[in-house]
């Protein structure tokens, strides 16, 4: 096939393909950052690994500490048009009423200041304490997403990336409301192996006073009747010996580097068991830092790292709404 | 969508009138063809048809005898009369005629069930009438309820009961309500005895289950039918919708993953479904949809989203909510002074309120309503587009079927949303950029198989943009398909670029008529974009000219690839752009020693136009005088030229070898064809040579030759000729003077 090129044009243009989208509209700008996206199949090659950043020190333990240690689901979802800080109240009237139209009795939303939802169940018994269980919770969070602020103009929120925690009916009653309210649009956030392998290294990275768990990963491999799944549990100093042997750029994480660290474990588990992990799925990765399944599911389980998890999950839900 | 293209669309619509585009939309599209206010009633048959009088008088005389038919059953079968029979099956046949064309009304279908079930007439006929209860638009609460009951009597054979049920479950969604149905939910679980009917039962129980429904003794009575049927799918499926509710209540384990827990009891209405879902489609919101909306969200539904892909069309929300609750004076009135969208039915009535329409809540609902799209095509209002476009951007992705695995079951509704989306890019004469941001992003994943003619009709509505920007994200992958895969989609890939240039052209010729528009998406100069359009053609020549080469010279291709050059040459005259690109040597030297007369004859059209297009351009430089940057350079006439000599000196002078295409006479030697210098003529041309048998046959004279070639339907042959053949003792090409004057 011989390779393709066009002849010199007949009228002669004096034009450069730059010259195509001065002043252009928003519309025009998403459009650009599509291309540019596609255009590098792999996202940016390199990031900070996780630092505990003055912004973190700010947060307050205590309001964050529902976050850590319960299994969230991961949606991605469009900025969200006409919403308003100032408005919570009314909201959260709202999407009661809406929830009591969908005959889920015996519920009440709670929209936190930090516009957090949470379902509490009003439970009728007397005996029980007076709180009432909370059923469901899902936020909203959007941690630097910075590319996508600066194409969106100001009648529209950007809170790209929403948890959830609870039934799915739930989720899906909720996430209804807010599709119609705001004209948002809900998708599931699956994370590819690829982006599995990167969380391995940047949680592996990041400095640990001590280890609550295990580094440990999980693969598939697609076999009929039933799938094999091969988990690889590593000591996580181990872990962390293996990557600081790897690393080269102090306070970022490259692909080589990624590759080299999965490459790494790929070849001591096959000198060992014969296996060549490369040609298998990996599905789920859980460090000290957080666990991550492909599914969409993570569980956040360190304080200090929570926005360097949140900020490497907000470019993905911005990635996928691109 | 393009500020800048909004307002010339209706430019646009009559200037594309010769497009190829069957979606073509007239202006009469512009009246919205339901009312929604009397659509309860609008279930008689036809009535949401704009149809001539004569038809009108022919569906007046279908309703009569309906009527007849209807009251023929509701008496009963009489038992002296003669023709029974006959009788019987006339209105039979009125009946069944009249429901899969145009659907049943409501009423009607409450009094023709009530036959069937009562058990009147035999069990064929029954089976007849149950097969035909096909809803005009909605089925009533109450009708089936009524139904339900007769099942109870015991008038009613097995095979009618199943057929009952399958019917119901085919038609739930049709019911308007289903407060009532709930209420007998003991009575269906009962019947779950039934073998024969266990299945569809179960089906029907699963449709209807609320929270409420689920009750530990039915928990038992479900695991008490598993254990003496064994492990049945219908069983599985309410089983585990049980456990979905109840989790608690049911402890066994159950398959996690089931793709098909029913028998597909929906298939003997079918095609009847189709049709009732698609005039319930309306374009604008009608009850059904809104019952259907995604306020009932089923549990256990693939997306939680909706029903539907597309939301149902609906005001405001937000607003609506907060003036129920607590109205001020100062909201009434502003909500006065906006126009909602429910009433919105005409062209009119949107140009008068066009300042205060209410917009919708989900704004992907403008999408089955075309009065909204001319709305969203006019308005400058970012946030509206934004709002469609990241709607648009996120559905594609998530309806994709080749995104996910094992997800190709619903396959059929992304292609409807496919066409639906090209339906209304047709409608607006262009192309959403959401969708061609999910054409960058699929297309590397896309398997040239799945959803083909969709997909290639999203390529040619690409908005216009610099080629080479596009080229490394969308046509080089299409290229790798296109060499990879079988002529047919050679031809669609060539057949869709041909309307993406069309589609382009148009863009461009406006853009040029209306310059001085401020706020242009595309700030480039006209060179810029003539430049982008030529790289797409000289794209499209190198494609052409390999998959030539790959398919060795296939004819069939080669008419797709004329036809595309067909637009090519009259790019100057018709869309009065100043650029003129010829075909690849490889295209026009495969094409004029084609064995294919059509071939050579479309060949001769193509050649007469460029010729007519640079003539044109030639003109026009004289009579300017002054330096364009647009003059074409010398060297595409010389091109030009260059192929007409060839040509005439293969069809006309006998010379074929010596300007035109050279060959070393040395070579022509060895071939050993004496006579070759004729061999390319009109006369022995292979593709003409049985036109010349036929004319010798017919005994006619030498010099009546062209005429007969011209009268067998030859028509580029005969411009060709005309125009580029002088007529001497000496015949030459009549070639364009390529000596530059500037």
């Amino acid at each position: 096939m011989d390779s393709y090129s066009a002849p010199e044009s007949t009228p002669s243009a004096s034009s450069r393909p730059e010259d195509y989208f001065i002043g252009a509209t928003p519309l025009q700008k998403r459009l650009e950052s599509v291309r540019k996206q596609s255009s590098f199949i792999l996202t940016p090659p390199r990031r900070k690994i996780p630092q505990c950043s003055q912004l973190q020190e700010d947060v307050d333990p205590q309001k964050v500490a529902f976050l850590l240690h319960k299994q969230w689901t991961l949606y991605s979802l469009t900025p969200l048009y006409k919403f308003s800080y100032s408005n919570l109240k009314e909201y959260s009237r709202l999407l009661n009423a809406f929830i009591v139209a969908e005959k889920q009795k015996g519920l009440a939303v709670e929209v936190g200041e930090d516009f957090n939802i949470k379902i509490v169940s009003k439970s009728q018994l007397p005996s029980e304490n007076r709180e009432g269980k909370v059923l469901w919770t899902g936020w909203f969070c959007c941690v630097f997403g910075d590319s996508l602020l600066e194409t969106v103009s100001e009648d529209f929120t950007c809170l790209p990336l929403f948890l959830a925690n609870g039934a799915e009916s739930n989720t899906a009653i909720i996430g209804t409301w807010f599709q119609k309210t705001f004209d948002c649009y809900f998708s599931p956030l699956a994370i590819n192996a690829f982006n599995l392998s990167w969380m391995a290294a940047m949680w592996t990275a990041c400095k640990m006073d001590h280890y609550v768990a295990t580094t440990e990963f999980l693969w598939s491999v697609p076999c009929s009747p039933q799938s094999l799944d091969i988990s690889f549990a590593i000591h996580p100093e181990d872990a962390k010996a293996l990557w600081d042997s790897v690393h080269k750029t102090p306070g970022e994480v490259t692909q080589e580097e990624v590759d080299l660290f999965m490459d790494c474990l790929y070849s001591h588990f096959h000198r060992h068991f014969k296996i060549h992990l490369s040609a298998t799925r990996l599905v789920r990765v859980s460090t000290s830092v957080a666990s991550a399944h492909t599914d969409g599911k993570i569980k956040i389980l360190c304080h200090k790292y929570l926005i360097g998890v949140l900020a490497y999950l907000t470019e993905l839900a911005i990635f996928q709404i691109e | 969508m393009s500020p800048q293209k909004r307002v010339k669309n209706v430019q646009a619509q009559n200037r594309t009138s010769q497009g190829s585009s069957s979606f073509q939309t007239t202006l009469s599209a512009w009246k919205v063809k339901q009312d929604p206010s009397n659509s309860k009633n609008i279930s008689k048959h036809g009535q949401n048809n704009p149809v001539g009088d004569y038809e009108h008088a022919d569906d007046q005389a279908e309703e009569d005898a309906l009527q007849m038919a209807v009251g023929y059953f509701e008496k009963g079968p009489i038992k002296a009369s003669q023709n029974k029979d006959k009788t019987l099956e006339k209105h039979l046949k009125t009946v069944e005629n009249v429901a899969w064309k145009n659907g049943l009304a409501s009423e009607e279908i409450d009094i023709l069930l009530n036959i069937a079930l009562s058990g009147k007439f035999g069990n064929a006929v029954n089976t007849r009438i149950l097969k035909c209860m096909i809803p005009a638009t909605v089925i009533s609460e109450d009708s089936v309820v009524k139904a339900v009951s007769w099942l109870c009597v015991g008038k009613c054979s097995g095979s009618t009961k199943v057929l009952f049920y399958r019917w119901l479950v085919a038609m739930f969604d049709f019911i308007d309500r289903k407060e009532q149905i709930n209420l007998l939910y003991g009575f269906f679980f009962a019947s779950l005895q039934d073998d024969a009917l266990c299945p569809y039962v179960c089906h029907l129980l699963y449709l209807l289950t609320k929270k409420e429904n689920v009750k530990p003794f039915r928990v038992r009575k479900l695991l008490d039918l598993q254990a003496k049927m064994g492990m049945q799918p219908h069983l599985q499926a309410l089983l585990s919708l049980y456990k979905f509710f109840a989790p608690a209540l049911i402890s066994v384990s159950l398959p996690v993953r089931k793709k098909i827990y029913f028998k597909n009891s929906e298939n003997l209405w079918k095609t009847a479904l189709l049709a009732v879902k698609q005039r319930n489609r309306g374009p604008s919101p009608e009850p059904l949809k809104l019952m259907l909306g995604p306020a009932n969200v089923r549990p256990l539904k693939r997306k939680w989203n909706s029903l539907s892909v597309i939301p149902v069309l609906n005001s405001s929300s937000y607003t609506k909510e907060c003036g129920k609750k607590e109205m001020s004076l100062s909201d009434c009135l502003n909500r006065s002074g906006s126009f909602p969208l429910e009433q919105l039915q005409s062209f009119p009535q949107l140009l008068q309120n066009i300042h205060c329409l209410e917009l919708p809540s989900q704004m992907g609902s403008v999408l089955n309503n075309s009065l909204l799209l001319h709305y969203i095509n006019c308005v400058r209002d970012e946030p509206v587009l934004l709002r469609f476009y990241y709607w648009l951007s996120q559905t594609l992705q998530e309806e994709c079927i080749w995104y996910k695995v094992n997800n190709y079951e619903h396959g059929k509704e992304f292609t409807n949303f496919l066409d639906t989306i090209i339906r209304a890019e047709c409608f607006l004469q262009e192309g959403f950029y959401s969708c061609e941001a999910f054409l960058y992003k699929s297309l590397p994943l896309w398997d040239g198989l799945c959803c083909r003619s969709q997909f290639l009709q999203l390529v040619s509505w690409i908005p216009f943009s610099s080629f080479s920007e596009v080229k490394p994200l969308l046509f080089d992958h299409l290229a790798q398909l296109f060499f990879t895969s079988t002529i047919y989609f050679k031809c669609s890939v060539l057949q869709s670029l041909k309307e993406l240039l069309q589609n382009w052209l148009l863009w461009l010729s406006m853009d040029i008529h209306m310059k001085p528009v401020t706020n242009s998406p595309l700030e480039t100069t006209l060179g810029g974009s003539m430049n982008s359009v030529s790289k797409l053609i000289h794209y499209v020549g190198w494609l052409s000219t390999t998959a030539m080469r790959l398919e060795s010279n296939n004819t069939f291709l080669l008419h797709f690839i004329l036809d595309f050059y067909e637009k090519v040459c009259d790019i100057y005259i018709n869309y009065n752009l100043p650029l003129v690109v010829l075909f690849p040597p490889g295209i026009f030297y495969s094409a004029l020693l084609s064995l294919d007369t059509s071939i050579l004859n479309q060949l001769c059209f193509i050649m007469h136009r460029y010729r007519k297009n640079l003539t044109a351009a030639k003109k026009n430089e004289l009579v300017q005088k002054t330096k364009s940057e647009f003059n074409f350079s010398s060297k595409t006439y010389q091109e030009f030229n260059h192929y007409l000599t060839s040509m005439v000196g293969c069809l006309w002078t006998s010379k074929p070898f010596g300007k035109g295409i050279y060959i070393d006479p040395e070579i022509l030697e060895k071939t050993g064809v004496a006579e070759y210098k004729n061999s390319l003529n009109v006369v022995h041309h292979p593709s003409f040579l049985s036109y010349a048998v036929s004319f010798l046959l017919q005994g006619k004279k030498w010099s009546w030759y062209l005429d007969y070639l011209f009268s067998q339907g030859l028509q580029g042959l005969k411009l060709f000729i005309r125009s580029s053949v002088h007529h001497s003792s000496i015949p030459r090409a009549e070639g364009i003077n390529c000596n530059n004057q500037y």
